[in-house]
């Protein structure tokens, strides 16, 4: 049957796993740490298992290293390994930023701090701007989808309507325009 | 106490929202509270936004920080539980049923028809934060030509080589610090 993965671990194993992808992932890119972990290190998963749990993550709301952390953990120790899991891969995080937030707080005001915040600002959006062309290399050549790109950006940014009127307006026409052929 | 609850109810809304990550998000996030609630000011939305980027792990954990600017404390545990679970919740339901709609002709239709709205929203998102953070009305245009450039060196570098983003926004930083000081 090729390779099986062992679906047993305890809660400190997932813990542990989760938590030091929490603490090592840098720069984002986590769901690549976590295949990693997942697949190739501890075999808790096999690569279609992992593939299909990230199917499901990217297609409900929430972040995909989060979801894709409950339903590991889930599969591995149910619900309290779900809890393990998620709380290992985001608890690094939030530490990290009480530390940065409260440095924040304390040094903002410092001409030499805002100055370099405004750099690392100005990063960050350029992070986030090729995050989304890298992500819609595709959609931004097909007509359809760049006509969505634009209706959806021109309705929020510009127009500032509400981002659960806009999903109401734009998904149906979204999701009809990309309708199942039926065979004849 | 009503300050969390109002918490409360915007992250758990934002949360079910984000379909497609919390970047589709940012702009309706910055929307609700910076020009809504008030809770922090477009440039805090703004440097919080690039703090988060910094940290390692899930990249929205910075909603714990305008939560803590909002309420203080118990505002910070109120918007990391209130964004983190009402989606995990979903995603765990949904994994028991999802082998059921796999060969379902429409998932696919659904998974094609969102990708453009979600990188609709991801570049509302840049437009969200980039508005403060690259090119401000209230900075001068000496200083928008460097966050501005900035901005597109980091993206154009990350296009061409493999690089860790935190390593960039480091570098960026101590840019800034030289070329942004007093200006």
């Amino acid at each position: 049957m090729g390779n099986t993965a062992n679906s047993q671990a305890t809660l400190a194993q997932i813990f542990t796993v989760f938590a030091k992808i929490g603490i090592t992932s840098f720069g984002g890119g986590v769901v690549a740490y976590l295949r990693n972990a997942l697949v190739t290190d501890n075999q808790w998963m096999t690569d279609e298992e992992f593939l299909a749990a990230l199917e499901i993550s990217q297609t409900l709301p929430g972040l995909n290293s989060v979801n894709l952390a409950i339903i590991a953990g889930r599969k591995l120790a149910g619900p309290s390994g779900a809890l393990a899991a998620s709380i290992g891969i985001v608890l690094p995080g939030v530490l990290f930023l009480i530390a940065l937030g409260l440095l924040y707080e304390r040094f903002h005001k410092n001409p030499n701090i805002a100055a370099a915040l405004a750099g690392i600002g100005a990063a960050a959006v350029g992070l986030l701007l090729q995050m989304t062309l890298k992500i819609g290399s595709q959609q931004f050549r097909n007509f359809w989808d760049l006509a969505l790109i634009l209706v959806t950006f021109y309705l929020v940014a510009i127009l500032h309507v509400s981002l659960p009127v806009v999903l109401f307006l734009v998904a149906p026409i979204a999701i009809i325009l990309n309708r199942p052929q039926v065979k004849p | 106490m009503k300050q969390s609850i109002h918490i409360l109810n915007v992250f758990c809304l934002l949360s079910l929202l984000s379909v497609g990550g919390g970047s589709a998000v940012l702009p309706q996030m910055e929307h609700e509270t910076v020009g809504i609630h008030h809770w922090v000011t477009g440039d805090q939305f703004a440097a919080i936004y690039s703090l988060g980027q910094m940290a390692p792990g899930p990249n929205m954990s910075m909603v714990g920080l305008i939560g803590y600017k909002a309420a203080g404390v118990i505002g910070m545990v109120v918007a990391l539980i209130a964004f983190y679970l009402p989606s995990s919740f979903l995603v765990y339901g949904c994994s028991f049923v999802w082998d059921h709609f796999k060969d379902n002709p429409w998932r696919n239709a659904v998974q094609k028809g969102m990708a453009p709205v979600t990188i609709g929203l991801m570049l509302s998102g840049v437009y969200a934060v980039g508005k403060t953070a690259s090119i401000s009305s209230q900075h001068s245009m000496h200083h928008n030509g460097i966050t501005a450039a900035i901005t597109l060196s980091v993206t154009a570098i990350l296009f061409a080589k493999h690089i860790n983003p935190a390593l960039l926004m480091l570098v960026a930083g101590v840019v800034g610090s030289i070329a942004l000081r007093g200006i």
